[in-house]
């Protein structure tokens, strides 16, 4: 069963400007689905549809088979949304932010108080229930709106550009939240500007550009399309120049690092073979994280 | 779906704000009316003598009281609903299974409840200063909660179209506080002269306080009928409009 099925959606604004020029899409239920696009791309305009925030021009979103138009409440029972800014009422606990939300999609009190402790606990922000919003910072800011989205048990969780301004030890703990969220079987699809973060969180992957999806594939296979793979080697003692080695591309990034980018006909056996010639001693290998974002640039421009 | 939840959701939070916020919403009308009873009702109105039959200050307290009903419902949606709408946090309703009746309902009872807990307390201030006796309690009482919920939903739809802070104080202070002078709270439409007592007729809130005040004191310058009336096809009037304007998106959806 499809989490979201778009077909031929657009979205003309009143000032003439065509956000959206007919999208096509469908996630699968239980994904991790990337969603993404330059700035101005259409992919707010995309999500306040999904969202009920923005009214569509024509075409039509169904979200677990549920029909946005004709079945709207149980569409949107289905669905939880964190939006990239804040948007709660900041004069209110952070008790209540997720209390109100729980009222909202009809969830008795006692059940909803138990649901608001169990989604604080999860965002780590039981202990600052009692703080009145406006007071936590813009990390708990962003997992209480997370918390708030998941208090009714949402099926497909649509979570925009939520590590946006975080430091990158609060982005590595949303990273675990969400791969949690995602393996207790929710469907995400996640808009990010970090490539590495979706290429390290999603499956599947869409790119919007001027408002028409211009590439929907698996993550692997998307990657799988670049012809030169960049990795990253820690070596044993440090160097004052890079090493030359036929048909690569080796940069010294510090005394002990280098990045080295392969091309996939040469091989990795043919790079350690000549490295080992000049007694380069290899300690250790990761792949460099940011391999999609040629790719996005190259779809993009 | 049970909405009931997601309706006292809504009032309950409607009225802890303005419950937290007393002395920006409650304390302001206890002491301005109470300067309205010392100075107009008993320090001039000592002087008037009769209106009607009765003391210029027992003439004075029903308008006085249904004055203060109708700014405060209609102050309290309008700056509830444009403070959602400016913070953005109208997104929760709209992202929810919430109906756009239910919404309307939750806010517009939030301004009936801050209008019926403010003329309550005005009315309590009158009894410091007089002690009327209420001849018609459910005309009364009927029209204390429909000129409440009037107003409340006349709040709802400027809340919707204001695009600015400015835009939701234009109203109150420019149509609403001017119509509620002129609808006869410290006069009898029969003292106006010729023409003006037509005019006067055109305004809708001089049916309310009316109404209101035959119910209090058994003294009416309108038909009792009309005012209901009045109050009933407006309600039902401004109902469909706000339920049109939410069903459209208009200021709150793109």
């Amino acid at each position: 069963m499809t989490a979201l099925s778009i077909q031929n959606l657009k979205k003309t604004y009143n000032n003439g400007f065509v956000a959206l020029k007919g999208v096509d899409l469908d996630v699968q239920r239980g994904d991790f689905f990337a969603l993404l696009g330059p700035n101005g791309a259409g992919k707010s305009t995309l999500i306040g549809i999904i969202s009920s925030l923005v009214n569509k021009t024509s075409g039509s979103v169904s979200i677990f088979g549920h029909d946005l138009d004709k079945d709207n409440v149980a569409a949107k029972t289905c669905i939880g949304v964190v939006p990239q800014e804040v948007n709660f009422n900041q004069f209110e606990t952070s008790m209540s932010v997720v209390m109100n939300q729980a009222g909202y999609y009809g969830i008795p009190r006692k059940q909803a108080l138990q649901r608001t402790e169990q989604c604080l606990r999860q965002m780590e922000l039981w202990d600052k229930r009692d703080v009145v919003s406006r007071r936590l910072s813009g990390g708990m800011k962003r997992r209480l709106m997370i918390a708030r989205a998941m208090v009714h048990s949402p099926r497909l969780l649509i979570l925009d550009e939520p590590t946006a301004g975080v430091d990158i030890e609060i982005r590595r703990s949303m990273w675990e939240m969400m791969q949690d969220v995602n393996k207790q079987g929710t469907t995400i699809i996640l808009t990010t500007h970090y490539l590495e973060e979706a290429e390290s969180l999603c499956r599947n992957i869409a790119i919007i550009n001027n408002g028409q999806i211009v590439e929907k594939s698996a993550m692997s296979s998307l990657l799988s399309r670049l012809q030169t793979d960049h990795f990253v080697l820690d070596i044993a003692r440090p160097l004052t120049q890079a090493p030359l080695i036929d048909g690569c591309e080796i940069v010294l990034s510090a005394d002990t690092v280098l990045d080295v980018a392969v091309p996939k006909s040469h091989g990795l056996n043919r790079l350690f073979q000549a490295l080992s010639e000049q007694h380069i001693e290899v300690l250790s290998l990761r792949n460099k994280s940011n391999r999609l974002e040629q790719l996005f640039l190259d779809l993009v421009q | 779906m049970n909405y009931s939840v997601a309706f006292s959701t809504i009032l309950i939070k409607e009225i802890r704000r303005f419950t937290r916020i007393w002395p920006q919403t409650l304390l302001p009308p206890a002491i301005t009316t109470a300067l309205y009873f010392l100075i107009f009702g008993k320090l001039i109105g000592d002087r008037i003598g009769l209106v009607h039959g009765v003391s210029y200050m027992d003439y004075i307290v029903p308008g006085i009281i249904l004055m203060s009903v109708i700014s405060h419902s209609y102050s309290n949606v309008v700056s509830s609903f444009y403070s959602t709408k400016f913070q953005r946090h109208i997104e929760e309703l709209l992202v929810a299974p919430v109906p756009n009746y239910v919404i309307l309902a939750g806010y517009v009872c939030g301004g009936i409840a801050r209008g019926v807990l403010v003329g309550v307390v005005v009315a309590g201030i009158s009894m410091m200063f007089t002690h009327t006796t209420i001849l018609h309690w459910d005309i009364a009482a009927a029209v204390f909660v429909l000129t409440a919920t009037l107003f409340a939903l006349a709040g709802f739809i400027n809340a919707v179209f204001a695009d600015s802070f400015d835009d939701i104080s234009i109203i109150p202070n420019f149509v609403l506080t001017p119509l509620s002078y002129l609808g006869g709270v410290f006069y009898s439409v029969a003292m106006l002269p010729g023409i003006w007592q037509k005019i006067a007729q055109a305004n809708p809130i001089l049916y309310m306080i009316n109404a209101f005040r035959y119910g209090m004191i058994g003294v009416s310058d309108v038909q009792i009928e009309l005012a209901f009336a009045m109050t009933g096809g407006f309600i039902l009037f401004l109902t469909a409009l706000s339920l049109l304007l939410l069903h459209k998106g208009i200021g709150i959806k793109n």
